[in-house]
Formats: structure tokens, C-alpha cells, sequence
């Protein structure tokens, strides 16, 4: 168990570090940020741009630059923000619970729907109830889930008036994003716990524990779907990522104060020190919640021992 | 082929394709307008009127006809991307699961890392340096996906090469190339058919989120994400500006989707669902 949690950990190390570098090579490829600091003003001297390629440390080569934005993040340093001129972790910090919340919100509604619907599902095969879901999660897999936002922005927030459309006005205001992320994050888990718990209950053990005379719904709950969770697990493992790329356009279309929308500021005022750092700890939570993941398997499995 | 049509996934599915297809090639004949055309006097007009079915947008331009030309955006982005993509995963996967190695190696660690990089996240650090564009997204997307064609590839070329009749073509003299492309790649087609039809339908739906952030085709060019992002603007006066893309994307992912599912359980009977 110890080393498998070494390894997988250091797994994770690289992980960030390949996340990292080539986040900073990139942005580094953008050209000069001294002179995009002058853009839209009277083209500044070479002394000036010089004097502020030392201040913000990239006259510098790029792998000291690199290590020094290593160092300082494993500090809780990410640099300081070229236009705000503070500090990129206090930003980043108080932006942080915007996002995950909405994003751990969305996990859970999508969870409450796809496990019992799965369950459904595969229970009645091939019946209309069958028919119906995976018609209903086909549809949620093309929707795209922005425009399923504004649909119920306009719905729920501009025709009933019943929450508010965008913004963070308490925590009512959530209902809606996540709701937007949920429904959708729930129709391929949907589809994914019904498979497998069709796969499980044709196994020999659900087979002869129902040849046991074992009640139906034991049968199903305690014997099957402990087993069928484990694909599904990996896979919500698996989603993270696109769950949280989800959140950034989402919080785009509910002006929703997270990360996703100061990256994307960042974007538009050139600000690399914030991009760089925002994405680093949207990296850093992605590879925290796949670390978890891999763990929990033991709990789930009692086949699996981390030798 | 009559079984095929027997299956109303394939069926929808191949009419849906057909008609997205059909806007985008002869969009300029069957749009009732110039979908760039700006005209004041019809200013949000209402849809199911005589002069604009969907209704015209916050400058007067007609809805229903730059949804049939941001048809083109999003077939353009969803088929080249896809087909760049399978192109070289196809290539790197046979290469590295036929003869294993370095390049076998490196491919397993970057596919690794890649997974955990969300796609979103990557399409922003990149499009935040080489700026917003078409073929830019479709490049970025290109780059990022190989990845999961070469595995797929990679892994049907492991489990065939030890296949007796491999063992026979090697040894009735037959080139490494051709064993690759001829005895090979023809067996791991359907795996990679299948993928690339649901990839054709992921990548519409992200180059419509790119585009919506601003960061994927010219705003100035008629797509249903820019649509879109127009849309949320007037979502308190004129709810069909934002709508009717939305429909109309969801539609032509839903086509490829069905596709994808129908092609699923046709070639594969073990992911039968």
C-alpha cells in the first residue's frame, strides 16, 4: 500500500511538472511581455523595456525562470500579477472556491441522477423505461452545455423569475450552473452505470447468489453494484477534467466570479504570470481528484490490494 | 444495408448528417440571405414571420441563413480536425506497437500526461499565444486528440502481430510496411471508425465552446458558437438569437452521436449496449 501510494503519488509529480513546463514554455513563446505591457501606448525605449524585463525577471534564461516559478509555487508563490501588480496566489486563492464548489456541485447532482437511473435502466432492459433513458442521456451527451445554460437562464431566470440568472448573489445562485453541468455530466454516467451493472449481473457470483435465494434487491445493491462502481468511479475520475473545462465556459455564461473567467481576463490583458498560475492550480485540483480516485478503488474492491 | 435501415438510430442519424451536409454545401443557394448581411430595419425581428423564419439578430442579419452557413464552420471543424488527428495517431500507433521501443515508450508517458490535462485548459494556453483562428483551433485540436487514436492503434497492433497469419506474411517475405498497412490496419479500422465518428461530434461541440469564449473561429464569420455568445447578450429581449444555434448544434452532434452508436453495436458486439 505504501509504495503503491509513493509511485502513484510521484506519478502525480510528473504529472504537474509536465502540466507546468510546458504551460510556461508556451506562454513563453508568446513573444515579449515588456512590450506587450507598452500596447495601445507610445512605443517605449529600449532602457524602458529593459528596466522592466528586470523587474518582472524575464530577462532572465528560461529555465531559471521555470525552476524559480517551481520553487516558488511549492511556497505558495505564483508570481505577481503583470497588470494588478499583487500577487497572483491571493487572486488565484479567492477565485478558488468559486469554482470548485460549482464543479464539486455538478459531481454531486450528476451522481444523485446517473445511480439510481443506471440502475433503473439495467434492471428493465428493454423496456420502454430503458428506451426512454437512453434516449433522454443520448440527447444530454449533444447538448452543448453552454446553450443548455442559457436555455435555463431563460427559462428559470428571465421567463419564471425564480433565480437569479448570473452572478453570485448567495447561494441560490448556484443552483443553475451546476444544475447546467450536472445534467449533462449525469447522461454519460447514466449510460456508463447501466453497462456496467449489465456486465456485473451476468457474472457467476450474482448468478449463484441468486440461485442462493438472496432477495432481488440485495442481489442488485449489495452484490452487483459495489462491483459496477468501479468503472464508474474511474470514469468520474476520467471526467474531471472535462468537468472543469466545462466550468470555465460556464462560468463565462453565468458571470460566475472562478477561475475559469480570470484565466481568461488574463488572456485578453496579456497578464502570464495569472494565466500561468490559474491553470497550475486547475492542474493541481484535476490531479488531486485522479489521486483520490485511484485510492478509493480499495475501498470499493476488495480483489484489488495495492501490493 | 436493408437491416441498417431497419435501426432508427442509423436512420435519424444518416438524415440528420446528410441534411447538415447538404446546408453546408450549397449554403449560398438555399440561404434566403447573405448571413453577413446587416440590415437595421429588421433589428431582433421575431422568428415564423414571412420575412425571417428564425428572426434576425441584434444587427438584422437572418438567423436561419448563418445557421446554414455556420454548417460549414463546424463540419470543416469537426472532419479535418478528426481526420489529422486519425492520420497520425493511426501512424505513431502502428509504428509503436509493431516495434515497441523508445517511441513506444514516449508515447505511453505523453499520452498519460495528456490525460490529465483537460482539453479547455490547453486550447487557452495555446490559442492565449498564437491568437484565435479556424485552422489554429483545428490545429490544437489535431495535436491533442492523435493521442487517442495512436492508443487504440497501438494496442490492436500489439495483440495482431503475434496473429499467425502475421506470422505468415513475415514469413512468406512480405515488408514490415505492408504487414503494417495491409494485415494489420485493416483489422484495427473498426475500433478507430467508431471513435472518430463520436470524435467528429466532441469537436463540434468544442470549437463551438472555443468560439463562444472567444477563442475559436473569427467572431466576423457566421458559426453557431459565435451565434451563441451573440445570443446570451439578448437573453432578456430576443430569447431566438441564442436558441436556434443552440438547436442547431445540438442536432447535428445528436446526428454523429447516433451514428457513432449505431456503428458501436454494428462492428463491435462485445460493446453492445
Amino acid at each position: 500500500m505504501v509504495t503503491f501510494l509513493l509511485r502513484r503519488l510521484l506519478q502525480s509529480v510528473f504529472v504537474l511538472l509536465g502540466i507546468t513546463l510546458f504551460v510556461s514554455f508556451t506562454i513563453r513563446l508568446s513573444g515579449d511581455p515588456a512590450v506587450a505591457m507598452f500596447q495601445g501606448s507610445s512605443a517605449p525605449t529600449q532602457e524602458q523595456l529593459a528596466l522592466i524585463r528586470e523587474r518582472l525577471g524575464t530577462d532572465r534564461p528560461f529555465v531559471e525562470q521555470y525552476v524559480d516559478f517551481v520553487m516558488g509555487a511549492l511556497r505558495g508563490d505564483l508570481g505577481t500579477s503583470f497588470r494588478s501588480g499583487g500577487p497572483v496566489s491571493a487572486a488565484v486563492v479567492a477565485r478558488f472556491p468559486a469554482t470548485v464548489g460549482l464543479a464539486l456541485a455538478a459531481l454531486a447532482i450528476s451522481l444523485v441522477l446517473a445511480v439510481p437511473l443506471g440502475v433503473l435502466a439495467a434492471r428493465r432492459r428493454g423496456s420502454q423505461v430503458d428506451l426512454a433513458i437512453r434516449v433522454v442521456t443520448l440527447f444530454g451527451l449533444s447538448f452543448p452545455n453552454f446553450w443548455l445554460g442559457i436555455m435555463l437562464i431563460l427559462i428559470f431566470g428571465v421567463q419564471l423569475r425564480w433565480l437569479p440568472p448570473s452572478g453570485y448573489e448567495g447561494p441560490v445562485s448556484f443552483v443553475l450552473p451546476s444544475l447546467t453541468l450536472g445534467l449533462i455530466l449525469a447522461s454519460s454516467t447514466t449510460r456508463l452505470v447501466r453497462s456496467a451493472l449489465l456486465d456485473v449481473l451476468g457474472e457467476q457470483y450474482v448468478v449463484t447468489a441468486r440461485a442462493k435465494g438472496v432477495r432481488e434487491e440485495a442481489v442488485v445493491y449489495r452484490h452487483a453494484l459495489r462491483t459496477a462502481l468501479i468503472p464508474v468511479v474511474t470514469f468520474v475520475g476520467l471526467q474531471i477534467g472535462g468537468l472543469i473545462g466545462g466550468v470555465v465556459i460556464i462560468e463565462q455564461v453565468f458571470a460566475w466570479p472562478g477561475l475559469g473567467s480570470l484565466a481568461l481576463n488574463a488572456i485578453s490583458y496579456r497578464d502570464y504570470p495569472m494565466l500561468q498560475g490559474t491553470i497550475t492550480v486547475l492542474a493541481l485540483f484535476i490531479a488531486l481528484i485522479n489521486l483520490l480516485v485511484d485510492l478509493s478503488y480499495a475501498a470499493l474492491d476488495p480483489r484489488i490490494r495495492y501490493a | 444495408m436493408r437491416r441498417a435501415l431497419r435501426d432508427p438510430s442509423f436512420t435519424i442519424g444518416a438524415l440528420i448528417v446528410l441534411i447538415v451536409v447538404g446546408a453546408a454545401v450549397f449554403a449560398p443557394a438555399i440561404a434566403p440571405y447573405e448571413p453577413t448581411a446587416a440590415n437595421l430595419r429588421s433589428r431582433l425581428a421575431v422568428p415564423f414571420s414571412e420575412t425571417h423564419p428564425l428572426g434576425a439578430d441584434a444587427i438584422g442579419r437572418d438567423i436561419l441563413s448563418r445557421i446554414i452557413f455556420g454548417a460549414r464552420i463546424s463540419l470543416t471543424v469537426g472532419l479535418v480536425s478528426v481526420a489529422v488527428a486519425v492520420v497520425i495517431g493511426t501512424l505513431v500507433g502502428l509504428v509503436a506497437g509493431y516495434f515497441g521501443g523508445v517511441i513506444d515508450a514516449v508515447l505511453m508517458r505523453s499520452a498519460d500526461i495528456q490525460l490529465s490535462f483537460p482539453f479547455i485548459l490547453l486550447a487557452i494556453t495555446v490559442i492565449a499565444v498564437v491568437g484565435p483562428g479556424l485552422w489554429k483551433v483545428i490545429l490544437v485540436m489535431a495535436l491533442t486528440q492523435w493521442v487517442q487514436y495512436a492508443r487504440i492503434v497501438r494496442g490492436q497492433t500489439l495483440s495482431l502481430r503475434e496473429m499467425e497469419y502475421v506470422h505468415a506474411a513475415r514469413g512468406l517475405g512480405a515488408t514490415h510496411a505492408r504487414i503494417m498497412f495491409r494485415h494489420i490496419l485493416l483489422n484495427a479500422l473498426t475500433p478507430i471508425t467508431v471513435l472518430a465518428t463520436l470524435g467528429i461530434a466532441n469537436n463540434i461541440l468544442l470549437e463551438a465552446g472555443l468560439t463562444f469564449l472567444g477563442l475559436g473561429v473569427d467572431p466576423t464569420i457566421p458559426s453557431w458558437g459565435g451565434m451563441l455568445a451573440d445570443g446570451r447578450n439578448y437573453i432578456e429581449r430576443a430569447w431566438w438569437v441564442a436558441t436556434f444555434p443552440g438547436l442547431a448544434i445540438t442536432v447535428t452532434v445528436l446526428g454523429f452521436n447516433l451514428l457513432g452508436d449505431w456503428l458501436r453495436d454494428r462492428l463491435d458486439p462485445r460493446m453492445r449496449t
